[in-house]
């Protein structure tokens, strides 16, 4: 074991730090990302956009290696590949990109309620510019339902957005039939794959993606970078929207940092060789932290479809119980009430309040998040913890008191603030 | 969200939490905010003949400051005479508990209770005083 990986992997008795159950939010680098990187950042420091010396040859060839790296992952061509600074910016150059390069056409946009802020925010921003985009409401599992997003097309609509695997439950969008509609239709598709790599089989050709956000910092790799995949046959456009050097094809200028893209790379050749055997571990975990809650805490539901799901991903609900104060009580474990992104807010989870849950039930959901360095113990002390500290706060809650009583809650008349 | 110390204890160890039967005499419910919210606060006196509050409960589902401000609060009514109970303000809680900003609403709902809570005890002594004369 690394002293990375000793360091994650805490013994019960000398814990210090909450057990990580958060790698839907981000993840460590691997440590043989790290030994990768690290000559990067001092032997081979030179800028890969120098052509006259041996420093920028170095720098640029450890970019095209790391290029392929991440091609190779998703069955890409490396010349497909364009770096950026992570995958929210991924999302706006494929949005904002294809939607100003194709507005001739048409300006019509679809995609999710349940999407990533990355996307909802851009397509904000693009009918602030007069586009007009349909925010599709998804089926009570939180999976699209394809009649739906058939007859949300229009004529107009040059552009999709949708998420592969949802960061906040889990879920997997069926990829291949919605790619096979949106092409019939010749309308380009963008896939945020961010959370899919490395936890699914991820193949721009068996999806049809025409444009694909990725993320280093999710699948054990540095936070800082990230890639957008573009489709260059049948050739889709975008417009620019980093002006400067032309570096990457004039698609996005500025200067590569070759550490992170070096990390990028082999953090996605780990992601794929590692997946089955990840998969298959965290698969057994997740069962036995179900398992585990679920015999012994009542009331539990779980938000989002088991089976169209990644095993990485267990996001529940504890009806008579506030979110925030169960976050709170369990500080010994690492875990969030819905994404990072928006915990700074006091708003129930966008994301369940689409699959139609209540907004208590919204309100009381929690993000578990397993990843490659989890251990059984800690699921143990994890199912522990829950247990305990969801009863402690159910015998402060009145709403529990009415439940046991027998009262249904819809109808009592809340003073609402 | 970094919580103050005394924020902290009164989650981690909550004073008079339970309640009274709401139908006991001198008792006196208040329950406010709702579900859909994320905190409802039920806050029970219970008022002696001299119209002293000599006992207070609560029970409260929300935040850690929801539950903290509510706890404090039921330290803070008892001994008080109604009156005194009534004059209870939200930003004296905030202010003991160093709420932030976005966590204001939580005293705002304490003081609600209370208000609540007496207000219910006035109206079922009201009335069972109206009998008697």
């Amino acid at each position: 074991m690394s002293a990375v990986q000793a360091d994650l992997v805490q013994s019960p008795a000398v814990r210090e730090r909450p057990i990580y159950l958060d790698y839907q939010a981000t993840t460590p680098v691997d440590p043989l990302v790290v030994e990768a990187m690290l000559p990067y950042l001092t032997q081979n420091f030179g800028n890969p956009a120098s052509r006259s010396h041996s420093y920028g040859w170095s720098a640029e060839e450890a970019v095209e290696k790391a290029r392929a790296q991440v091609a190779n992952a998703i069955h890409a061509d490396p010349k497909e590949i364009v770096w950026t600074s992570g995958a929210t910016e991924a999302s706006n150059l494929a949005i904002k990109g294809a939607a100003h390069f194709y507005s001739g056409k048409g300006k019509h946009i679809l995609t999710l309620r349940t999407e990533h802020k990355a996307t909802l925010d851009t397509c904000r921003q693009l009918e602030r510019e007069g586009f007009e985009v349909t925010y599709l409401d998804v089926q009570e599992n939180g999976l699209v339902d394809l009649e739906a997003f058939r007859a949300a097309l229009r004529p107009d609509t040059v552009l999709a957005s949708i998420l592969f695997v949802n960061n906040e439950i889990g879920v997997i969008q069926p990829m291949e039939e919605i790619g096979k509609i949106l092409r019939e239709h010749k309308i380009v598709f963008h896939v945020d794959a961010v959370q899919a790599l490395g936890k699914v089989p991820v193949d721009v050709d068996a999806i049809q993606a025409d444009l694909m956000s990725l993320s280093a910092h999710k699948i054990y790799g540095p936070k800082g970078i990230g890639a957008l995949y573009v489709r260059r046959k049948p050739r889709v456009r975008i417009e620019a929207q980093i002006h400067g050097g032309g570096h990457e094809r004039g698609m996005r200028s500025g200067t590569l940092p070759t550490h992170q893209i070096v990390g990028m790379g082999a953090a996605a050749e780990l992601a794929v060789r590692s997946m089955e055997s990840d998969s298959r571990r965290i698969r057994q975990l997740r069962d036995r932290l179900l398992e585990g809650i679920m015999s012994r805490v009542d009331e539990v539901y779980i938000n989002g479809d088991m089976e169209h799901r990644v095993p990485h991903n267990l996001n529940l609900s504890f009806a008579f119980v506030e979110g925030e104060s169960l976050i709170m009580a369990l500080k010994g474990i690492a875990v969030s009430s819905g994404s990072a992104c928006t915990s700074a807010s006091l708003e129930p989870s966008y994301v369940l309040r689409a699959l139609g849950k209540s907004d208590e039930l919204a309100h009381s959901s929690i993000r578990f998040g397993i990843g490659r360095y989890t251990t059984e113990e800690e699921i143990d002390e994890t199912i522990a913890l829950v247990a305990a500290k969801v009863g402690k706060l159910r015998e402060l809650s009145p709403l529990w008191e009415m439940h046991l009583e027998g009262i249904d809650l819809n109808s009592v008349q809340w003073a609402a603030h | 969200m970094a919580y103050s110390e005394k924020v902290i204890d009164h989650y981690e160890n909550p004073r008079n939490v339970g309640g009274f039967g709401k139908e006991d005499a001198g008792v006196g419910t208040g329950m406010v905010g709702a579900p859909a919210c994320g905190d409802v606060m039920r806050l029970q006196i219970k008022v002696n003949e001299q119209g002293i509050i000599e006992d207070a409960k609560f029970k409260t589902y929300g935040c850690g400051s929801a539950i903290a401000s509510s706890s404090l609060v039921t330290e803070w009514v008892k001994g008080k005479t109604l009156d005194e109970a009534m004059t209870i303000k939200n930003s004296q809680i905030a202010e003991e508990l160093e709420l932030p900003p976005v966590k204001i609403h939580c005293s705002v709902l304490a003081e609600d209770a209370i208000k609540a809570a007496i207000e219910d005890y006035r109206k079922k002594s009201g009335a069972s005083s109206s009998e008697t004369h």
